[in-house]
């Protein structure tokens, strides 16, 4: 096989979700479809990497820095939504449930996965809170082990300040994953989350 | 309200283990199946124990499921039962597609494996389980666990997230570095929460088990009663009357006080995956493992039996038995009482023997195949 495409498709093969089998095709179907699939595609890709950036203050994928989220004036200061990743906060603004502001730790701990406080953006929040003004906390992080350990870990770092600590419902299935809610569900378990 | 019965009426394999494409229809009572060595007899009741949560009866993976003589990557198992009057249509398998993952379909409709319990309760006795009075803790907890499932659909779910916890709590207390204590207590809170939870299920399974194993082998002498104690850190301390939050304080606070030392040993000194089931035969007053190997065949039969009577009272619905080689180490009287047994309970049950004549106590009340090279044979 040509180099170039080899290594188009190790790469592809790394996306999760792919696999060699599903890369491969991939990109025999890019290949067979340059004009509507390949050129639209490398465009986009360009674009996304020449704006894109990771907000500072929250974590979140925006093309401005701050993001638009938390720049927004509309928004409730006073609130904070704490989710393991990006596309937890993009299932919560799909549900349209929260009109607070956010925090995209980065993931979980997990000492198996070798990923521990450190790794994830905690300090970062732990300041976010010291500054003041924040008065609830929402751990909106999913009903997994690592999450529920994680939820508690947080909760622990900002147990001194004087704000509510509260958690989402029981509506998530146990071991369940944020982003894998229906925006109905999601909605009903930030509504009747609960103190931590 | 009487337990409803429920049964198989027919299954049908593809592509599972040494079959092709089989089916057995039109069953009626129990199943006796009989043959030679190696003709299917266990791998067909593997397929009808896939219709429990988890991976089977011999906990294997989905890739040793798939017919490996057929170059295919894909299996599936139908069946059609009944229970209540309903009749419902359920199949399993997995796609060449997606070889990993297990699909199910109840009425043609996709569903999940977690929605197994709400049609039909499969239990099951192999001979794998003969030794598990000789064998360590793990595999008691393992076998009991499994009652306890049948009754707390969450079980499984507490029983894999405190390990997964315990897991963790070992990975950091052994790895180099300075040790975060709010991490271990997260962790050591997760192992409470749920080792708890686990715990209280285990002891509310023996304590509700007990009277029916006590009855079933009152008078009749043929079963050994067993006294079933579900020994662990947690349980104990639930066993003593203390609430199941205080139980949890209590926890953390050993498992905190005990960091040290399990970071030394490398072993967890303390919490739910020490728990051991302790099985006694009454009659002898001796611990399962002095008992012999036809004895403690007996004691699980006998707990099995008591089992399948619990899930009929709690979940008014009458449990599908699957016993592997059940004729093996019991003597004829004690054959004759549980064919007696169930028919009495008028659970249906799936049994296997080489010999037909170790059957013959059935005779006119069970449906008789004979399995031969991965076919059936209705006699
Ligand atoms: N994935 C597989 N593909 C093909 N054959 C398999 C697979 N797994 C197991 N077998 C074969 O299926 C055959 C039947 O096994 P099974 O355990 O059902 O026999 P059995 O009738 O219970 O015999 P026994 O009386 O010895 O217990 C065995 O020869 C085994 O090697
Ligand atoms: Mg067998
Ligand atoms: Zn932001």
């Amino acid at each position: 096989m040509v180099a170039d495409l080899d290594h188009l498709i190790k790469l592809m093969a790394r996306l999760p979700g792919f696999g060699p089998r599903s890369a491969r095709r991939a990109v025999l179907y890019l290949i067979k479809k340059k004009e509507m699939a390949l050129f639209p595609l490398i465009t986009a890709l360009s674009d996304v990497a020449a704006e894109l950036t990771t907000c500072n203050l929250c974590g979140n994928v925006d093309t401005v820095n701050p993001c638009h989220i938390c720049t927004d004036q509309r928004r409730d200061d006073t609130a904070l939504c704490v989710v393991e990743d990006v596309d937890d906060l993009w299932a919560l603004e799909r549900a349209h449930s929260w009109r607070g502001r956010y925090h995209v730790l980065g993931g979980t701990l997990s000492a198996l996965n070798g990923v521990g406080p450190d790794d994830l953006n905690i300090k970062g929040l732990v300041e976010r809170v010291h500054a003041g003004g924040i008065e609830e906390v929402v751990l909106a992080v999913g009903a997994t082990l690592d999450g529920q350990t994680t939820a508690h870990y947080v909760a622990t770092q900002l147990a001194h300040y004087p704000l509510q600590i509260t958690a989402l419902a029981h509506g998530v299935p146990v071991g369940g994953e944020l982003d894998y809610l229906d925006e109905g569900t999601l909605t009903q378990a930030l509504k009747a989350r609960r103190p931590l | 309200m009487t337990p409803q019965p429920s049964s198989i009426n027919s299954i049908s394999l593809h592509n599972f283990r040494s079959y092709e494409d089989a089916t057995l229809a039109s069953i009626a009572g129990s199943v006796v199946l009989t043959g030679p060595n190696g003709a299917g007899k266990t791998n067909l009741l593997e397929a009808v124990s896939l219709f429990a949560p988890g991976r089977g009866m011999r906990s294997a993976s989905l890739a040793e499921m798939v017919n490996d003589s057929s170059g295919k990557r894909d299996f599936a198992i139908s069946i059609n039962m009944s229970a209540a009057d309903t009749d419902t249509q359920i199949g399993t398998g997995v796609a060449a597609a997606s070889p990993g993952k297990r699909s199910v379909r109840v009425n043609g409709v996709a569903a999940m494996i977690a929605d197994f319990p709400s049609y039909m309760s499969v239990l099951w006795l192999t001979p794998a389980q003969d030794r598990i009075f000789m064998e360590g803790a793990s595999d008691r907890r393992r076998f009991f666990d499994r009652l306890v499932l049948g009754l707390f659909p969450d079980h499984a779910g507490h029983v894999a997230r405190y390990e997964h916890a315990m897991r963790e709590r070992m990975k950091l207390l052994t790895s180099d570095g300075t040790i975060d204590p709010a991490w271990l207590s997260a962790l050591e809170a997760r192992v409470a929460e749920h080792g708890v939870a686990a715990a209280a299920a285990r002891r509310e399974t023996a304590l509700a088990l007990q009277p029916l194993i006590d009855a079933q082998t009152d008078g009749l002498s043929a079963f050994p009663r067993a006294a079933l104690a579900v020994l662990g850190d947690f349980e104990n301390l639930l066993a003593k009357g203390l609430p199941a939050l205080a139980v949890e304080d209590v926890a953390r606070g050993a498992l905190a006080s005990r960091r040290t030392n399990d970071a030394s040993t490398g072993r967890a000194s303390y919490g739910p995956g020490r728990t051991d089931v302790h099985v006694t035969h009454c009659g002898k007053g001796q611990s399962a493992d002095r008992c012999s190997t036809g004895e403690q065949k007996a004691l699980l039969v006998a707990i099995i039996l008591a089992h399948a009577q619990l899930i009929a009272s709690r979940l008014k619905r009458m449990p599908i038995i699957l016993l592997d080689e059940i004729a093996a180490h019991l003597d004829a009287d004690r054959r004759h009482a549980l064919f007696e047994i169930i028919m009495h309970l008028g659970v249906q049950a799936w049994m296997t023997g080489t010999d037909r004549s170790l059957f013959s106590g059935l005779d006119g009340m069970a449906s008789f195949i004979r399995v031969n090279n991965a076919q059936f044979n209705v006699e």
